[in-house]
């Protein structure tokens, strides 16, 4: 019975905040242009707003179109679920959760392409065909991150690896994980998430077909991974899981909106980059994590 | 001691990298400019007691590694308005995995060499690998002269490093030498640059390699 409390106090708090990140980054660059910006619950009044819509359906679309969307919400809730919050632990935890994390990640990315495939525009296959050929790159990051964690540790326990700071490699690894946050997140060096100029979108250009409800399912999913993502680059760095509960609530909290502002000032400051050198990009920040893998390899012998 | 000489010589091997992935020239210029910088500094770090000398050396070092010499390039680049590297014979993702897979073969590499125990622990030798490396794959890879220069610059950076394994026993007049041989070297590069662009057009070397009557 208190699992279950706490299970869905945990999920209500990671749906409720998820939403606040994309509007701390607004906030963040209007400042820095020197506009007053959106409010910071943007995000929630669009949300309501495209809730109470109705959902333009093509005729060739099969089931395939809402469902993807909503699986991929699932999967990423899951994810967001399996994800330890400093002292509190994860909800669920066993031995090799992390690998369950990878997957499900994987899994809202197919579900999002596929429902942009749907509809069969052309938009919707290039922005598919870009997401995952960037996930490529991001993919092998990422896993490469973890394979230097769990090196490090000794463990594939979620909760276990984040629990210990990884020292000397953390500074490596806490560059390539946002390298990878900003390209899995559709981040401006990587993808400009206002813009709307179909030939340069990625995300955007896989979503353009959706409305109503599953465009918002969709958006709250980005969120939620955007937040799942900045949680885990804060505990990679910051030894939080050793911390009292409230100290590390705290430190938590502080460090995941001093990644939000990063990935807004980033934004602020870097323009787009042409799409041949993205894979650069990401196989610089690929090497990174590989460095700090060889950096715990070493380490450990 | 050690562990910030390891430091340096750890920025100075991400520095390689850099230059590597990076495909403007000023921004080549500036990874080359502050690795001759930090490997500069390094003579102090090495000496255990103060040497006028020794420092004379290494302040002459940054001076002209980090300031005279990347000037210098900077003045070329701008005397032949290029920016960027357009077209690299080995594009810029290849030459970024081929410098970090030397730089950890280097790294897995010293392990085997018969080292004195003082330098196994340092990341001298592999440091110093690395930026051989580098510099190669700079020199083969690039088709801009100026890369190309500062891929000599990154070379000549690695013997400069593996020259510091034996500061105890040469004369620090062979680093000054090599350090006014160098400088001579990159102005010499630069009258040549400037000619390059005159007569072609572009700074483009393979241009050089068709011989006309």
């Amino acid at each position: 019975m208190i699992i279950a409390l706490e299970s869905a106090v945990r999920l209500a708090v990671w749906l409720l905040l998820a939403p606040l990140l994309p509007g701390v980054i607004n906030k963040v660059k209007a400042w820095v242009a020197g506009r007053r910006g959106p409010p910071v619950l943007q995000l929630y009044f669009d949300l309501a707003r495209l809730w109470r819509k109705s959902v333009v359906m093509s005729t060739l679309a099969s089931p395939g179109f809402v469902a993807g969307p909503a699986i991929a919400w699932v999967a990423l809730a899951g994810a967001a679920m399996l994800m330890p919050l400093g002292p509190a632990g994860g909800a669920i935890s066993f031995k090799g959760d992390v690998l369950l994390l990878v997957y499900l990640l994987a899994l809202a990315r197919f579900c999002t392409a596929w429902a942009a495939l749907e509809t069969g525009s052309a938009f919707g296959g290039m922005g598919a065909a870009r997401e995952v050929s960037f996930a490529v790159l991001s993919e092998v990051a990422l896993i490469t991150a973890v394979l230097a964690l769990s090196v490090q540790t000794g463990n594939i326990t979620l909760s276990e690896m984040l629990s210990l700071s990884v020292g000397s490699g953390a500074m490596l690894l806490a560059a390539g994980l946002f390298g990878v946050l900003l390209a899995e997140n559709c981040r401006v060096p990587f993808d400009d998430p206002n813009t709307h100029l179909e030939l340069t979108m990625v995300h955007e250009a896989m979503v353009l077909d959706h409305s109503g409800p599953p465009f918002a399912v969709i958006l709250h999913g980005a969120s939620i991974k955007l937040l799942l993502f900045a949680v885990l680059l804060s505990q990679v760095v910051l030894p939080v899981g050793k911390l009292s509960p409230l100290a590390g609530t705290a430190t938590l909290a502080g460090a995941v909106l001093a990644v939000t502002v990063c990935v807004g000032l980033v934004e602020s400051l870097t323009a787009r980059m042409a799409f041949r050198r993205v894979p650069l990009i990401l196989t610089a920040s690929f090497l990174l994590c590989l460095f700090a893998l060889l950096l715990a390899l070493k380490g450990g012998a | 001691m050690g562990s910030t000489m390891n430091l340096l010589i750890g920025l100075a091997m991400g520095l390689n990298l850099l230059a590597l992935g990076s495909g403007r020239l000023s921004a080549i210029i500036r990874a080359t400019a502050v690795q001759g910088v930090v490997l500069g500094v390094m003579p102090l770090l090495l000496e255990y007691t103060f040497d006028w000398m020794v420092a004379l050396v290494a302040l002459v070092t940054v001076a002209v590694k980090g300031f005279v010499i990347p000037s210098l390039l900077r003045r070329a680049m701008r005397a032949a308005k290029i920016q960027r590297e357009e077209e690299p014979l080995i594009g810029f993702v290849p030459s970024l995995l081929l410098g970090a897979g030397g730089t950890i073969a280097a790294i897995a590499g010293a392990r085997m060499l018969p080292l004195l125990p003082e330098h196994a622990g340092t990341l001298l030798v592999p440091g110093s690998m690395a930026s051989i490396l580098t510099g190669l794959i700079l020199l083969i890879g690039r088709v801009k002269a100026i890369s190309q220069v500062c891929g000599y610059l990154i070379l000549e950076n690695g013997i400069y490093l593996f020259g510091l394994l034996l500061i105890h026993s040469t004369p620090l007049l062979v680093e000054s030498g090599i350090l006014l041989d160098l400088t001579v070297g990159v102005f010499v590069i630069g009258i040549i640059v400037d000619r390059i662009q005159r007569a072609f057009d572009s700074l483009d070397t393979r241009k050089l390699t068709v011989l006309r009557e």
